[in-house]
């Protein structure tokens, strides 16, 4: 720390720290435009002038950009020095020159950072007498608008896309007044983090134009601090809700996780919350030949409860993508014996072992924010720019971390940005990324590998084997596989933070295996290894930490004894096992209760389905990749509908899951009381599961106040609440009660800054728009004041030595006549909820059947021709099915696919890929793979 | 009176080959230089006082000891010639490529040894499409007598040269926008610190030279430091090319003692304004100096001198006006060109440069108000040095500002009398 002077008071720096970074986390107004604490300074704009003086006698000074200037000891700085006000007043006269006079029905306005600067600029009248310029806007597809007339050219939006998100299609373009960022022409953004343009762009050039189809004030929008459902890494969000829907998702700073970014899958998926397909009222059928319908919902409890009486064998299917609290209340009602996880046992063997790996040590889990401090990092078998694109946004960070050192040599402070970027040159660090095919983050690899899963995880074994003789070593390995894994051992082992990543994308547990013993290997040499794996579902480790069966074994337990009710938890089995499998398992029970918020193919053959809360209705813990306990809130109460209308002023059916475990234990066993709120149930869960005990802590309870105050989930500038539902009635609705949190849905409550896991909205005075976000933090870029949020649940030992996994798998064989099945990953398609989101569906990649041109000729087919799948027997495949069961197989083989061909030339021979958890694929949609097929002309 | 930049240059004609270079005394300097050690070029460099002939006259050894030196100095190292030039009214660099290619190659071979440069890029402005082709030419002829290429002379020293024609933007002129166009990227400016020294071409230390400025490099090594101080009439050392255009009896070009008065070159070398013409001021270094007036032209044009007329030497290439040119259209013109030139980087300049524009085309075109003189005036404050992020719109700026001084009566009738006194209707 130092010490620099600002209008002569003494303020404590960071010594070279750029001074604009200095002044804000001072807590000074100081308005800006193209400097972004996770972008840096490039002085663009001149927006942030100060006025520097030699010394104490100077008093004339000269005018310096504070973001290029650095905080050095006894420096003295002027903010309010009349001519740099002046000065800054002028930049946004500069920037109004030309800036449309359309506020009022500007999609940005009421959280537009120019409106904000050009008040605190006090640029008040207007002098420039001429014609505005006028550009042509582009179409850049579903997700995100374009309105170039509004730009000031701070360029922040090509920073963003091309230098820090590896974005190739958006530039800059033509000079002068007349920049122009856009497209070489109308299309698709192509890069998977294009919405964060909607949060880079100070003003209203890029817009969410998801939120423009159903557009609301910003300031009338009910938020609340919630968490990604669409992948497992579990970054932290803000969605927005008005009249009942919706209406767009904002990032929620969390500088251990997401930090300012989202992917487009997690920023756009939100939503399926409105979607069609909800389940919005209690549906029942007495017997199976009849259609699904609608019951109120004390019918359906009644008639749940009368099922119950007299000892009625209950079996539970949890679900991965349900809270903790959910999949524990479950647990409760059916008891840990009659409770299963919902997927498949191959699934949960490849979890458990990254359980297992995880927890025991020596080498821990990075944050997000820590992966993008490793310095050399192998991805083995995980396409993490498809499965959990904000991993691969930070791996195009991690790749800065050793070219850096040139910047440091040549004196050039790392906020500099484009003056780092210009030393760097196109150096990147070491990245390693061995796949099944090739990835979007391709680009930034000093080295790639293309192979099936075995393939993968004997170049994995290899490197270990390089690093620590000890690791077994791998028979039979090619010399170039065996030079490659030399390479990367020495990479990683000269590295100051190396880094592993691996996952179940590939669906091979020796992959998982082999990514331990390289980061064990390197833990066994000293080294500070690290290893990350990517988990495909919002809380598919908390899951597993709550324990339970696959769904194979549950079938055994029905096929021993029926159940008389099968409760199936926000689950859609045809997604997670073979059809014929889940055919079975329904078919075991007399009845099947769903309870899920949308309807899917198996809540078609469910006997009653339950509306349950999506992640916006309802609050509870998930368990992310890095076994951080993270708590999401309710953003707002469902209401009833009749016809397809939002009925305004009744609250509806739709509740968390855990309130209808709840009532149908009341029902069912007349435990009344048992929970009256969230806390309740996370308290029974922690005292029950001591290794999650800390979700206890992942946010404040339900009776925490500030100031005697809830905290309020509406801005103080919300609107209409008093008549918004006045045509359906004009009588005030009586605001809606919370009693599972500390938030209250209302404009009325505490106004200060709530605790970090509490901020329902990034808002200070003068700063409406999301770079409000400074004021939450004690250093501007740093960790949110107070902690960043969430508990990680999972802290090996380190020093401790682990025993390195033995199993070495043969190299892959091709096959005459069939062909290794490979699941190829798609950010667009792959996963169950955003797709229902019509913006991304429209994204979503078609179903097609990938082979490299040469399999494709032998088989004379070509690109676009029509290809027959015929699946090999299950038992033959790798899957590892516990019970043997001769009618398994033959249902699966039996069933053909046809599918649209896809040349992908890196495949290897003998394999062929298939688009993952795609919907419109049919019984493939649960079909574990890789598997073996036939392929055919059509 | 001794003209060593021009001395083979025979204006209409071609340049003098390989051949005809050598016999004039050509490549002499570099084979004097390569018996030198770098440092010792670069003593005598500083010795002769050579300022920078782009326009900012900063000393060019000075600029070229912050290259770092030895063996643990980042490779490979650039030199660059800045050939782009594009200053409004300035030829000067022109004459020198078309009339004498090979004097400009060997200045860069000598520059470049002294910096121990490994590759050296001649970046040239596109519409000097004459002086490409002859450059071209002498480039290889230079590459098939040794004088480029590995091992020069059988020295241990060894240089690769390029020509590159830039896409042709006045912005290039400005040494890391030229570099950032050099490696593909878009035209603007970069951050300084680092300086290209350090960071430069593809983030490895580099020495960015006018082409005037590297000329003088071969005179310098081959008669020293004195001779060359003998021929200025002032502190800073050598020659200048000395331009004039506007309405003068015989406009041109010519090389003179650095120092030379304004007067001496307006009516000596220009022969004085054309009959029925009245000297009214001049811009004495291109489109981005002050103007300067009658009662300044005794003062020498060289760097120091002009600042006494709150002016610059720039390129030392005059535009005249005139009192039948409307000064107000002439710096419409002017402003036109910088907004246009505006690489869009930073706000004042992109921004204030085309309202400024705008302003002066109402005025021309009647439109003007009262008020539009404080803007203008406020605008050559704002736009100064260190506001903005490179010195194009303080450039811009400095017409501007000596223009409302000088011609201020002239903005106020077109704003009173609602039209361009200067128009026919």
């Amino acid at each position: 720390m130092t010490t620099i002077h600002i209008d002569n008071r003494p303020y404590p720096a960071k010594d070279g720290e750029n001074l604009l970074q200095e002044c804000l986390s001072l807590g000074f107004n100081l308005p800006y435009f193209c400097w972004h604490p996770a972008l840096g300074s490039v002085g663009a704009c001149r927006q942030c002038a100060i006025k520097q003086f030699k010394n104490e006698e100077d008093k004339h000074g000269k005018i310096v950009m504070a973001c290029m200037t650095a905080a050095k000891d006894g420096i003295r700085i002027s903010i309010d020095d009349p001519e740099a006000q002046d000065f800054r007043a002028s930049v946004a006269e500069w920037l109004m020159v030309n800036h449309p006079h359309d506020c009022p029905v500007c999609d940005e306005g009421g959280e537009c950072h120019l409106q904000d600067m050009t008040v605190m600029n006090g640029h008040v009248y207007r002098r420039y007498h001429g014609r505005k310029r006028t550009f042509h806007n582009q179409d850049l597809g579903p997700l995100v608008n374009h309105e170039m007339n509004r730009c000031i050219q701070c360029y922040r939006c090509t920073r963003f896309y091309r230098e820090y998100a590896g974005g190739r299609d958006l530039d800059a373009l033509v000079l002068r007044n007349q920049v122009y960022f856009g497209r070489h022409q109308d299309g698709v953004l192509e890069n998977e983090f294009s919405g964060n343009l909607v949060e880079v762009c100070p003003t209203g050039v890029f817009t969410d134009k998801t939120l423009k189809r159903h557009y609301t004030r910003k300031w009338d929008l009910q938020t609340a601090p919630s968490v990604c459902v669409h992948c497992g890494l579990g970054c932290n969000t803000i969605p927005g809700e008005r009249y009942g829907t919706l209406r767009r998702i904002r990032n929620r700073f969390n500088g251990a996780v997401n930090g300012y970014f989202l992917c487009d899958r997690g920023r756009y998926g939100y939503e399926f919350v409105n979607s069609g397909r909800r389940v919005r009222q209690p549906l029942l059928r007495k017997n199976r030949t009849q259609l699904l319908q609608p019951v109120s919902k004390r019918a359906a409890l009644q008639h749940l409860g009368e099922l119950l009486s007299g000892g009625a064998r209950v079996i539970g299917i949890g679900s991965p993508r349900a809270s903790i609290e959910a999949n524990f209340a479950l647990r409760t009602l059916v008891g840990r014996d009659q409770f299963y996880l919902g997927i498949s046992e191959r699934d949960l063997r490849l979890l458990a072992s990254i359980l297992d790996i995880l927890r025991k040590g020596p080498a821990r889990t990075p944050s997000l924010h820590e992966v993008e401090l490793a310095d050399a990092v192998l991805v083995l078998g995980e396409d993490v720019a498809n499965t959990a694109p904000r991993l691969g946004l930070a791996l195009r960070q991690s790749v800065r971390r050793q070219p850096e050192k040139i910047a440091k040599k040549m004196g050039i402070p790392l906020w500099n940005d484009h003056a780092v970027r210009e030393a760097m040159q196109e150096e990147h660090g070491p990245l390693f990324i061995a796949t099944l095919a090739n990835t979007r983050i391709d680009d930034i690899a000093t080295r790639t590998f293309r192979g099936p899963p075995a393939e993968l995880a004997r170049l994995g074994l290899a490197i270990a084997h390089a690093l620590d003789p000890i690791a077994p070593q791998v028979p039979g390995l090619s010399d170039t596989a065996q030079a490659l894994a030399g390479a990367i051992a020495e990479k990683l082992k000269a590295a100051e933070r190396p880094l592993v990543i691996s996952g179940i994308g590939c669906g091979d547990k020796a992959v998982v295996e082999a990514a331990a013993n390289v980061t064990w290997a390197l833990c066994n040499m000293g080294r500070p290894a690290e290893f990350c794996y990517v988990v495909p579902e919002c809380n598919s480790l908390g899951a597993m930490m709550l324990g339970g069966g696959s769904l194979e074994t549950a079938l055994e337990a029905m096929n021993d004894a029926a159940a008389d009710i099968l409760v199936i938890l926000e689950n859609d089995l045809y997604r997670r096992a073979d059809a014929a499998l889940v055919d079975r398992l329904l078919a075991a029970a007399r009845h099947i209760v769903m309870i899920d918020h949308i309807e899917h193919t198996t809540s078609a053959k469910a006997d009653m389905v339950l509306p349950a809360a999506a992640f916006a209705e309802a609050d509870g813990t998930l368990v992310n990749n890095e076994g951080r306990a993270q708590r999401f809130f309710q953003v707002f109460v469902p209401r009833g509908e009749i016809e397809g209308d939002i009925r305004g002023d009744t609250p509806g059916d739709i509740q968390e899951s855990w309130r209808w475990m709840r009532d149908i234990m009341v029902v069912g066993r007349g435990d009344e009381g048992q929970w009256s709120s969230l806390d309740d149930v996370t308290a029974a869960c922690a005292a029950v599961i001591p290794s999650l005990e800390p979700i206890l802590r992942a946010a404040p309870s339900a009776a925490f106040r500030m100031d005697g105050q809830k905290i309020p989930r509406e801005s103080h500038r919300y609107s209409g609440r008093t008549v918004m539902h006045a045509n359906v009635s004009i009588h005030e609705p009586e605001q809606p009660q919370d009693p599972d949190t500390a938030l209250a849905f209302s404009m009325e409550g505490y106004s200060g800054h709530p605790p970090p896991s509490l901020i329902p909205r990034f808002w200070a005075p003068g700063w409406n728009s999301i770079q409000a976000l400074n004021k939450f933090q004690d250093e501007v870029g740093g960790p949110l004041s107070g902690g960043d949020p969430g508990e990680r649940l999972i802290e090996p030992t380190p020093g401790k030595k682990a025993a390195y996994f033995e199993n070495i798998p043969a190299g892959f064989e091709p096959r005459v006549g069939e062909w290794l099945l490979l699941p190829l990953h798609h950010i667009f398609g792959s996963e169950e909820l955003s797709i229902l989101a019509p913006g991304v569906a429209e994204l979503s990649v078609q179903p097609y059947l990938a082979l490299n041109p040469e399999d494709a000729s032998n088989l004379g087919l070509t690109d676009g021709d029509e290809v027959q799948l015929r699946l090999r027997a299950q038992a033959d495949a790798q899957v590892d099915v516990k019970a043997d069961d001769s009618a398994n197989t033959t249902a699966t083989t039996a069933e053909v696919f046809r599918l649209p061909l896809r040349f992908k030339p890196e495949l290897l021979h003998g394999t062929a890929g298939l688009p993952a958890g795609l919907t419109g694929m049919g019984n493939l949609a649960g079909v574990a793979l890789p598997a073996w097929g036939e392929l055919k002309k059509v | 009176m001794e003209t060593p930049l021009t001395h083979n240059i025979s204006p209409g004609k071609e340049p003098p080959d390989l051949a005809q270079y050598e016999k004039a005394g050509g490549y002499a300097a570099l084979r004097k230089a390569l018996s030198m050690s770098p440092a010792e070029v670069q003593a005598a460099v500083k010795e002769s006082n050579l300022r920078g002939r782009g326009g900012a006259g900063f000393p060019t050894a000075q600029k070229w000891s912050f290259v770092p030196m030895g063996d643990d100095a980042p490779r490979p190292k650039y030199l660059v010639c800045n050939a782009d030039e594009m200053e409004p009214g300035t030829f000067k660099d022109r004459m020198l490529l078309e009339g004498d290619p090979h004097q400009l190659i060997e200045g860069i071979i000598v520059s470049a040894y002294a910096i121990q440069a490994d590759v050296a890029y001649v970046f040239l402005r596109w519409a000097y499409k004459l002086a490409a082709r002859r450059m071209e030419e002498s480039i290889a002829e230079a590459y098939r007598h040794g004088y480029l290429g590995k091992n020069i002379l059988g020295s241990a020293y060894s240089l690769g040269m390029h020509l590159h024609v830039s896409a042709g933007r006045y912005m290039c002129g400005e040494e890391t926008a030229l570099l950032n166009a050099l490696e593909g990227k878009r035209a603007n400016p970069r951050t300084k610190p680092p300086y290209p020294q350090v960071s430069g071409l593809w983030g490895k230390p580099t020495i960015v030279n006018n082409v005037e400025t590297l000329c003088n490099i071969p005179h310098i090594v081959k008669r020293g430091a004195e001779w060359f101080k003998s021929l200025s009439r002032s502190d800073d050392g050598g020659t200048k090319l000395y331009g004039v255009s506007g309405r003068v009896k015989n406009p041109g070009l010519w090389e003179l003692p650095m120092g030379t008065s304004m007067r001496e070159i307006l009516e000596e070398h220009a022969g004085g304004m054309c009959d029925g013409y009245q000297f009214r001021g001049l811009l004495p270094g291109g489109a981005s100096t002050d103007f300067v007036t009658a009662e300044h032209l005794d003062l020498a044009m060289d760097f120091d001198s002009m600042k006494k007329a709150d002016s610059r030497l720039g390129t030392g290439t005059m535009i005249v006006l005139d009192d039948k040119t409307c000064p107000v259209g002439m710096l419409l013109n002017l402003e036109h060109f910088f907004a246009q030139e505006s690489c869009g980087w930073c706000t004042p300049c992109w921004s204030g440069l085309s309202w400024i524009e705008q302003i002066l085309q109402d005025m021309e075109e009647g439109r003007g108000r009262a008020s539009d003189l404080e803007v203008l005036e406020s605008h050559t404050r704002l736009l100064g040095p260190g506001h903005t992020f490179c010195a194009l719109a303080p450039g811009a700026a400095e017409p501007l500002q000596s223009g409302l001084k000088y011609f201020r009566d002239d903005f106020e009738r077109h704003i009173h009398e609602k039209r361009c006194p200067w128009s026919p209707t």
